[in-house]
C-alpha cells in the first residue's frame, strides 16, 4: 500500500503508456514517453509559482497583521487564477525609445533557464525527469545563463534605472555563485558523484548532510547563497523598489511582467529544492511516501525564504559585496577542507575535529569582520 | 527504429543549421549588444551538440564558462562602454577593407587545417566523464595543472594590487 502511494505517479505513467501501447509504433511511445513528463514539468513549474505567489502573500499578511487575499474563492485559493487572467488581458506596453528585440528577448529567455533546471531535480523514489550524470552541474550551467537575460532585459528597456537594476543583478549573480559552487563542493566531495540521484542516495535512513558539521555549515552557506542568487530579499537589490522603481522589469506590464515573477518564483522553488536534494537528504524519510518527504522539505525552506522578506531589510551594496566575499567565500574554503578531513579521518574523530575546525574558523571571521570603530576622542584642551 | 534516428539526424542538422544562422547574424548585425546576444546564442547551441554527442561534461562546462562566465565579461564591457546604449550613434563598418586580409588568412590556415584533419573514428569512442577528467589531472597532468593554478593566482593578485592603488 504504501509502496504505491510512494510510486504513484510512475504508476500513472505507466497507465497511460499500457494504454497506447497496443495502437502506436514503438518510437512513438518513445517520444511520448518524453512528452509526457515535460508536458508534466511546464505545467507543473507555472501552478507552483502560482500557489506561491498565495503563500507568500497570505504569509506576509500574518505577519504584518492582516489577511492577505481572501475574496476569490475559500481563503483566497481562485486569487491566483483571476491575477493570471488580469495578467493576460493587460496592455503589453513597449516604451517608443526601448530597443524592441532585446525587450521582446529577455522576459522570453529569462523563463527558459528556470523551467530546465527541474529536469535533475529528484522529485521522489524514481521520479527524476532525467539523471544526468552531471546533474548538479547542469543545474549551475543553467541557471547561470540568466543573469544574462536580465541584463538583455534591462538593457532593452533603455531606462537608466533598469540599466542600474540589471547592472546591480550581473555584479550580484556573479559574487554569489562562487559562494554557491564552492559551498556545494563538499557534498560532491564525500558522495563522489555529480548526479542529483547519487547524492540523495548516499543519504539514506536519515543520514542526512546536515547533520554532520560540515553538512550544516556547507547548508547555511548554501541556502544564504540560493537566497541571493535568486534576488529574493534581503538580497533584492536588482529590484529594490526604494531606489530603482522596480529595477530590471521597470519597462514591462502585462504578461511579460508576469514571466519576470514566474522566473522568480520558480527560481525560489528550484533553489530550496536543491538545498533540499544536496542537504536535506532530498526525498529520503521514514513512513511518509518519498515525494511528500521532499516537497514538505522544500516548502519548509521556502517559508523560510519568506519569513526573511517578513524580517530582514534591504542590504546595501557595500553589505552585500562584503558579506560575500569576506564572509561567505572564506568559510566555504574552509568547510571544503572540514569536509575533506571528515572523509580521511575515523568516526568519533572526524566529527569532532571538522566541528572545532568550523567553529574555530567561524568565529576568526566573526573577529575579522567586526567593524572598526574608532575610539571616541576626548578633547582635553579644545576647549580651554 | 530508423524513423527515430531519422528524427535524431534531423534535430541534429537543424541545430547545427540554427549555430550557423546565429553566428552569421552575431557578425553581420550593426548593433554591439544584439551581436553579444547572438553570440550567446551561437554557444547555448555548441553546448545542445555536445549533450547530443553525449559529452555532457563538456556541454556543462561550455555552458558554465562561455555562457555564465566569458558573456557575463561581455556584459561588463558594454556596461563600461558609455556610447553603446545611443542609438544615435552610427555603427558602421568602416574599417571592412582593413580587416578583411588577417581575417581571411586565419579562415584559411582553419579550413586548410579542418580539410587535412582525418575525422573518421574506427570506433564509438566513450566520452570522457568527470571522474577520469579529474584523475587525469591530479596524476598525469599534475604539473601543467599547478602551472595554470599558479597563473591564475598571480593574475588575481596582480588585479587586487592594480585595482587599490588609486
Amino acid at each position: 500500500m504504501l509502496n504505491t502511494i510512494d510510486q504513484i505517479f510512475i504508476k500513472a505513467k505507466q497507465i497511460i503508456l499500457d494504454i497506447l501501447s497496443p495502437f502506436l509504433p514503438e518510437w512513438m511511445m518513445i517520444l511520448i514517453s518524453i512528452f509526457i513528463v515535460i508536458v508534466t514539468l511546464c505545467v507543473f513549474g507555472p501552478v507552483v509559482m502560482m500557489y506561491l505567489t498565495l503563500l507568500e502573500r497570505k504569509f506576509i499578511g500574518r505577519m504584518q497583521n492582516r489577511y492577505g487575499p481572501n475574496r476569490c474563492g475559500i481563503f483566497g485559493l481562485l486569487q491566483p487564477l483571476s491575477d493570471g487572467i488580469k495578467m493576460f488581458t493587460k496592455e503589453d506596453i513597449v516604451p517608443q525609445k526601448a530597443d524592441p528585440f532585446a525587450h521582446f528577448l529577455g522576459p522570453i529567455t529569462v523563463i527558459i533557464p528556470s523551467l530546465l533546471v527541474f529536469s535533475v531535480i529528484p522529485f521522489g523514489r524514481n521520479m527524476i525527469p532525467s539523471d544526468l550524470s552531471i546533474g548538479i552541474l547542469f543545474f549551475f550551467a543553467v541557471a547561470s545563463t540568466s543573469t544574462l537575460w536580465i541584463f538583455t532585459a534591462a538593457w532593452g528597456s533603455r531606462n537608466k534605472f533598469s540599466l542600474l537594476g540589471g547592472m546591480r543583478a550581473v555584479a550580484q549573480m556573479v559574487s554569489y555563485e562562487i559562494p554557491m559552487l564552492l559551498s556545494i563542493v563538499p557534498a560532491l566531495l564525500v558522495v563522489g558523484s555529480f548526479s542529483t540521484v547519487a547524492i540523495v542516495n548516499a543519504q539514506e535512513g536519515l543520514q542526512w548532510f546536515v547533520f554532520t558539521p560540515w553538512g550544516l555549515v556547507g547548508f547555511i552557506l548554501f541556502f544564504l547563497t540560493g537566497v541571493a542568487e535568486v534576488n529574493r530579499c534581503p538580497f533584492d537589490l536588482p529590484e529594490g523598489e526604494s531606489e530603482i522603481i522596480a529595477g530590471f522589469h521597470t519597462e514591462y506590464s502585462g504578461m511579460k511582467f508576469a514571466l519576470f515573477y514566474m522566473a522568480e518564483y520558480m527560481n525560489a522553488f528550484s533553489v530550496s529544492a536543491l538545498v533540499t536534494t544536496v542537504y536535506l537528504g532530498g526525498w529520503q524519510g521514514p513512513i511518509l511516501p518519498s515525494w511528500l518527504w521532499f516537497f514538505a522539505k522544500t516548502f519548509v525552506l521556502i517559508s523560510i525564504m519568506m519569513w526573511f522578506r517578513g524580517t530582514f531589510p534591504r542590504m546595501r551594496v557595500d553589505q552585500l559585496m562584503g558579506f560575500a566575499w569576506r564572509g561567505l567565500l572564506p568559510l566555504a574554503f574552509i568547510n571544503l577542507l572540514a569536509a575533506a578531513l571528515w572523509v580521511h579521518l575515523s568516526f568519533p574523530l572526524n566529527d569532532i575535529l571538522s566541528f572545532c575546525i568550523l567553529t574555530v574558523s567561524v568565529l576568526m571571521i566573526y573577529v575579522a569582520n567586526r567593524k572598526v570603530a574608532p575610539k571616541k576622542r576626548i578633547y582635553k584642551y579644545a576647549y580651554e | 527504429m530508423t524513423l527515430f534516428q531519422f528524427l535524431a539526424t534531423t534535430a541534429f542538422y537543424a541545430a547545427m543549421l540554427g549555430i550557423l544562422i546565429a553566428a552569421a547574424l552575431c557578425v553581420t548585425v550593426r548593433n554591439l549588444f544584439h551581436s553579444a546576444v547572438f553570440l550567446a546564442f551561437t554557444l547555448i547551441g555548441i553546448a545542445m551538440l555536445y549533450f547530443f554527442l553525449q559529452a555532457e561534461f563538456i556541454a556543462a562546462m561550455q555552458i558554465l564558462l562561455y555562457v555564465g562566465a566569458i558573456m557575463t565579461l561581455i556584459v561588463f564591457a558594454v556596461m563600461l562602454t558609455s556610447r553603446m546604449g545611443n542609438p544615435a550613434v552610427p555603427q558602421s563598418f568602416k574599417n571592412k577593407k582593413i580587416v578583411f586580409l588577417p581575417l581571411g588568412l586565419v579562415g584559411f590556415i582553419l579550413i586548410s587545417a579542418i580539410l587535412k584533419t582525418p575525422w573518421e573514428t574506427s570506433e564509438p569512442q566513450t566520452a570522457v566523464n568527470a571522474v577520469t577528467l579529474g584523475k587525469a589531472l591530479m596524476n598525469q597532468y599534475v604539473f601543467p595543472f599547478e602551472v595554470v593554478s599558479l597563473v591564475l593566482l598571480v593574475a588575481l593578485i596582480g588585479a587586487i594590487v592594480i585595482a587599490r592603488s588609486e
